[in-house]
């Protein structure tokens, strides 16, 4: 494993003394896509959101364990995430959500630039606009806005309005992009076309997506990590992990018999 | 089946007899107005609005001083409100959303608007009249202790729970997505605040305002207590006013003349239009200001 860009050692998280995940160690690879996939409640969510820190936001939210990132700073190998500013973390690791969740008083234009909007981030006019049309662009959505940018996006359809969302994580140019189930509220062609965005997109970016979708885990993924009940039960190649699972919890949740 | 049918019938009229009688009692008290000032008006028309003359011997009657010390005291007021209200907001409507201490503050703003508005006005005349005066006469400004000043302070405590407590319920339906999309970005619980909840939740923000905007252009009874009773216009914040509730509350038992009386009830409708002018500029910045999802 030479190429990880983000570890984790050790993870467990609760909340109201409820355990959720327990004793997860992982490592996500460079520049590929990870699918953590499980059937309802095993944890998936919990897990990538304690990749950004998003988990302790919960009231009576508890971590234990490290998450390591890959540094910046050449002297340092990785940097402790749970011992870093979280601002500082979510810049470095965006994501995006269950539902589109654009924001409704901002026009799509500013949409793109919330990141910078919200932390404060002055911007010239001109770079400001190259940020715009480059992410809006890798989204594939700049051909069907470009006349609307100054409207709120509120008028778009459902996928468009995810894939504004990506390009809103996007444009902080995060390392990693964390996905959270991000098609399960589109319809199959507005599914289709964020999946092959994703594939698309793994070149810019470290992306991880939880999915309850088997299919969807096959068709995007490199690597594939399975939860039940809180716990990892099988990690590896995708194509391995489909065609020959060594754990049998993990070959029914492939066909089906547990969900 | 007939009889169910039947019910029907007899529900639905008498919701629609209900109806009427409610808004015919609204026509009819707007008809009374009019007919009641009659005198009043054709005697002073509109110089009634610009007049400052107030004087019952005479028998001439102007509004100004009136119309101008309930904008006064119900702007100040607002302005004065307006931090307190804000930080009430803020505080129960993100930070402390259940539990313990959220109920505790909750009950304590809430229960400022059940004390009754003369026990305020007693309060306000024996303990906030005296400090104002003392504040006055360390500043070297004339020591009434009463005035525009002073109401509009006892009228700020009125209305903050009334703006405090529908700002926090719309900053309570700011959706969770959002707050956590921003949070995703980077953001600062401050920045969250300021960039998403308070733009999102902005229409319910200023429904409370104006909700307390009407409270205090109509409060009479502290006003009346505490506000000087004078019927100039005042010089400045601390001079003492009317307002055209207190003017009303004062002087109607002593209202001997036809036209004087009759005045009086032109003023009530000048309130009334104030009011109502208000209402729909509130409703207009409202649909202005509104989210379309």
């Amino acid at each position: 494993m030479i190429n990880s860009i983000l570890k984790i050692e050790n993870l467990s998280a609760s909340y109201d003394d409820k355990v959720i995940i327990q004793n997860i160690n992982l490592e996500f690879q460079k520049n590929k896509i990870t699918a953590i996939m499980g059937p309802s409640g095993c944890g998936k969510t919990t897990l990538l959101r304690c990749l950004n820190r998003m988990h302790e936001l919960t009231p009576n939210a508890k971590v234990s364990g490290k998450i390591l990132l890959e540094s910046t700073n050449l002297n340092d190998n990785f940097m402790e995430l749970n011992s870093t500013d979280p601002i500082l973390v979510r810049r470095r690791i965006g994501m995006v959500f269950q539902r589109p969740n654009p924001f409704p008083n901002l026009t799509i234009y500013q949409n793109v630039l919330a990141g910078y909007l919200l932390n404060g981030i002055k911007l010239k006019k001109q770079e400001a606009d190259e940020i715009v049309e480059k992410h809006l662009n890798l989204v594939a959505l700049w051909d069907e806005v470009k006349d609307n940018l100054k409207k709120h996006g509120t008028f778009l359809s459902g996928g468009q309005q995810q894939r504004l969302c990506i390009a809103r994580a996007l444009a902080m140019e995060p390392d990693v992009l964390l996905l959270d189930e991000p098609t399960s509220a589109l319809d199959p062609i507005s599914t289709q076309r964020i999946e092959d965005l994703i594939v698309e997109l793994q070149k810019t970016v470290t992306i991880i997506i939880v999915t309850h979708n088997v299919g969807q885990a096959g068709r995007v993924s490199d690597f594939v990590a399975f939860l039940y009940l809180g716990d990892l039960i099988e990690y590896g190649l995708t194509d391995t992990i489909f065609t020959n699972p060594k754990n049998l919890q993990t070959e029914k949740f492939l066909t089906g018999k547990i969900s | 089946m007939k009889l169910k049918l039947l019910n029907d019938k007899v529900f639905k009229n008498i919701l629609i007899i209900t109806t009427s009688i409610v808004l015919l009692i609204g026509v009819a008290f707007f008809i009374t107005l009019i007919l009641e000032s009659t005198s009043s008006i054709s005697k002073f028309g509109f110089k009634f609005f610009t007049s400052t003359d107030w004087d019952p011997v005479f028998e001439k009657f102007g509004a100004l001083p009136f119309i101008v010390g309930t904008l006064l005291t119900s702007f100040l007021s607002l302005l004065i409100a307006f931090p307190f209200t804000f930080a009430i907001m803020v505080v129960l409507g993100e930070y402390f959303t259940k539990g313990f201490i959220s109920e505790v503050l909750r009950y304590l703003t809430e229960l400022i608007s059940s004390i009754p508005s003369v026990v305020i006005g007693l309060w306000g005349l024996f303990f906030l009249v005296p400090a104002v005066r003392f504040f006055q006469i360390t500043f070297g400004l004339q020591p009434y202790g009463v005035g525009i000043f002073t109401a509009s302070l006892l009228l700020a405590f009125m209305i903050i729970p009334y703006a405090a407590s529908i700002a926090k319920d719309a900053m309570r339906l700011v959706p969770k997505d959002l707050k956590e999309a921003a949070y995703s970005l980077g953001a600062t619980r401050w920045e969250v605040i300021k960039q998403v909840m308070i733009p999102y939740s902005r229409s319910g923000i200023v429904a409370g305002i104006l909700l307390a905007l009407g409270r205090a252009l109509g409060e009479t009874m502290t006003v009346t207590m505490v506000i000087g009773n004078s019927h100039f216009i005042p010089k400045n914040l601390f001079s003492p006013g009317n307002t055209i509730a207190s003017v009303i509350a004062n002087e109607f038992t002593e209202a001997t003349g036809d036209l004087y009386l009759s005045s009086l009830i032109y003023l009530a409708l000048v309130l009334f239009l104030i009011t109502a002018l208000i209402n729909l500029l509130g409703k207009y910045i409202l649909k202005k200001i509104q989210i379309n999802h």
